[in-house]
């Protein structure tokens, strides 16, 4: 460890160990959580770390509690996050959507386990995506990140607390437990080699200081507590000064750039990876464990002399419709495993709106896909 | 109570959000009286406003947050507790003031309070109990007396209410006191104390609600309530050892006011 408190150099971590290193590498400062498998090596980890870094452990006595004491911490200016799995981001979703509306910089890990409900809470799984893009009640747009490795938990992690400072909302961080139980090789970087992004904070004296004013780039400055600003914030509907207003206009303007200001940047925010999609009759579009599953199966095919590439999603919301539309034109058919029923599916056949085939490929958790039925699609496929 | 009204403008105003004002509260309610209390006992503490934070959630009592010209968090029902303990906890600079009601803190935040109580973390709870949920329309509500009617419980509560100071002190609260409107000045003095106590310190404030729980329980005015609560309340030491009837004694006075470690522990570095 270097004398900063940081970890530099090669490891071998696990992937939840690596978000915790990856959250602290990112500035966070501020850990609140509840122990739930598995997930709770991220809070076993921050609890011994943070302290090492001037940071603030808190175990709390619920999920809620967790998420609104990271939205807490958040507005006193530090750098907060939670890490959790099913059951539990079901109970942040009600402070997600806090975190949403109030425009509060966070990042919320979840290592997804097979459910619905306690499921299965020591088996993977990746049944969260959905509700990942609607889960709180109302219309918002949201950013989530798909690592597939530990070294992806330390990077999206670092990632994610970057997109949320900048666009200031909560980032979801979608893993499952194969990967966050998963240890390999991870490289904790050098303070030199990693950029971080912190909000932007009010550049005007506290008279002129409008909380909810947005400039061009759609996201507001962000004063902090106890820095003079007496600003308010409310989950209400609320004007540029922060008061509650009850009307369909400033809603509609509210709501609008709530949306715009994800949508309206996809460029920045969206990420993926392609191997060998451009003149491919196949396309494997998957993402997390299931696209590292799926790499195994398009080298085989490829073997075969099977025209097959692989899209891997690192960005999962905001989905990448364009990319989607461009390869649908050309491509004969999309294979898309996933360790759920079909979620993310939907989302391709939407953007593929009928022009070529989409092929779910679903596994119900507990395990990650055999290459070889993957490969059977393929070859089903291009046959 | 010191004079209210020079010049057109309230003593007040410069922390207030005059520019919010008519305020949503129904007349006769007690909640403007409980706000005057607590911007009085801040004054008079001295804590520099800049370095306060007062965190609501939802509910009558949940808008309280939003007139006072100070950092103000409007958070989601039942969370504002773990919200402070948030704030709290990444800034042990700030002081950190909860103004919220009675279903709010109890009920759906019921789990958060005792907690933050049992951790000791050092914060000030204004509990308003107007016995009922008052912002849609009174329902009943976690402290509903029994026998009380509410417009969910036409023919009278049926459910005993929380002890809500024996609550909190066996919870771990290091300064629990209960007041009603009708005792502004002990209200206001009591809030004081708790302002300065380090650790987790709550004062129960009984106000009228006459638009729900007073009309329906035969006490249709502010007045009438506080009249009430004026000669119906007793000055203890210690809380009933049950809860009380809707028609009986109100023990209130200050019943706890110890030390024990509280949380952000002090000489900690602020994160
Ligand atoms: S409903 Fe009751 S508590 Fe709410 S503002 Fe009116 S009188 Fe006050």
């Amino acid at each position: 460890m270097s004398g900063n408190g940081y970890l530099t150099g090669e490891f071998f971590a696990s992937g939840d160990d690596a978000c915790a290193e990856g959250a602290i590498r990112a500035g966070c400062r501020f850990f609140a959580g509840y122990p739930i498998t598995p997930a709770t090596e991220i809070a076993e980890r921050m609890s011994e770390r943070l302290p090492e870094v001037g940071g603030t452990y808190i175990q709390m006595e619920d999920e809620m509690a967790s998420m609104a004491a990271v939205l807490g911490a958040s507005w006193g200016g530090v750098k907060a996050m939670t890490a959790t799995s099913g059951p539990g981001f079901s109970l942040m979703m009600e402070n997600i959507g806090l975190g949403l509306m109030t425009e509060t910089p966070c990042v919320v890990v979840n290592i997804q386990r097979a459910g619905p409900s306690t499921g299965l809470p020591t088996l993977t799984g990746q049944g969260d995506m959905m509700q990942a893009r609607w889960g709180s009640h109302g219309c918002y747009s949201i950013i989530a990140l798909s690592p597939s490795s530990p070294q992806e938990l330390y990077d999206l992690t670092i990632r994610a607390f970057n997109l949320s400072e900048e666009y200031r909302l909560p980032v979801l961080v979608m893993s499952e437990a194969a990967t966050g139980h998963m240890y390999e090789k991870v490289t904790f970087l050098p303070p030199d080699r990693v950029e971080i992004s912190s909000r932007r904070k009010p550049t005007v004296p506290p008279e002129e200081y409008l909380p909810f004013n947005p400039d061009s780039c759609m996201v507001p400055e962000m004063a902090c507590a106890g820095e003079g600003y007496a600003f308010h914030v409310t989950g209400l509907t609320h004007d540029e000064r922060g008061y509650p207003a009850s009307s369909v206009a400033v809603q509609d303007k509210l709501v609008r750039r709530l949306v715009d200001k994800i949508e309206k940047n996809r460029d920045d925010i969206i990420e993926f990876e392609e191997d060998g999609v451009d003149g491919a009759d196949v396309v494997v579009c998957s993402y997390g464990i299931s696209a590292r599953v799926s790499r195994i199966a398009v080298n085989r095919a490829r073997q075969e002399g099977i025209k097959v590439g692989l899209l891997r999603l690192i960005t999962v919301w905001p989905f990448p419709e364009d990319r989607i539309r461009q390869i649908a034109r050309r491509a004969e058919a999309f294979i898309v495993p996933e360790i759920n029923n079909g979620q993310i599916v939907l989302e391709v056949e939407r953007c593929a709106a009928g022009r070529t085939r989409v092929i779910p490929l679903s596994h119900l958790g507990g395990g990650v896909h055999n290459p070889e039925s993957i490969l059977h699609a393929i070859e089903r496929v291009a046959r | 109570m010191s004079k209210t009204v020079t010049d057109g403008k309230h003593l007040l105003d410069p922390y207030l959000r005059v520019e919010r004002l008519p305020h949503i509260w129904c007349p006769g309610c007690g909640l403007g009286l409980v706000v005057g209390c607590f911007m009085r006992a801040l004054l008079k503490s001295q804590i520099p406003l800049d370095k306060v934070a007062v965190v609501s959630g939802i509910g009558c009592t949940g808008r309280a947050a939003g007139y006072i010209k100070l950092d103000s968090f409007h958070t989601t029902h039942g969370r504002a507790i773990p919200f402070a303990t948030g704030l709290k906890m990444a800034r042990p600079d700030l002081k950190v003031v909860l103004l919220s009601g009675d279903g709010d803190l109890l009920s759906i935040g019921g789990n958060h309070l005792i907690h933050a109580a049992r951790r000791n973390i050092d914060m000030t709870v204004v509990l308003v109990n107007n016995f009922n949920y008052g912002m849609t329309g009174g329902q009943l509500g976690p402290t509903t007396p029994l026998t009380a009617r509410t417009t969910t419980t036409r023919a009278g509560n049926q459910e005993e209410p929380f002890n809500v100071p024996a609550l909190a002190m066996a919870a771990g609260a290091v300064y629990v006191s209960r007041w009603t409107t009708a005792h502004f000045r002990r209200l206001e003095k009591s809030i004081h104390e708790a302002l300065l106590k380090k650790g987790f310190s709550l004062v129960e404030a009984i106000s009228p609600c006459p638009t729900y729980y007073g009309r329906m329980n035969k006490k249709p005015t502010g007045l009438a309530l506080m009249q009430h609560y004026r000669d119906h309340s007793v000055i203890k030491s210690a809380p009933s050892p049950v809860s009380e009837d809707m028609d009986g004694e109100i023990t209130v006075g200050k019943f706890v006011d110890i030390e024990r470690p509280y949380l952000p522990a002090p000489g900690g570095q602020p994160a």
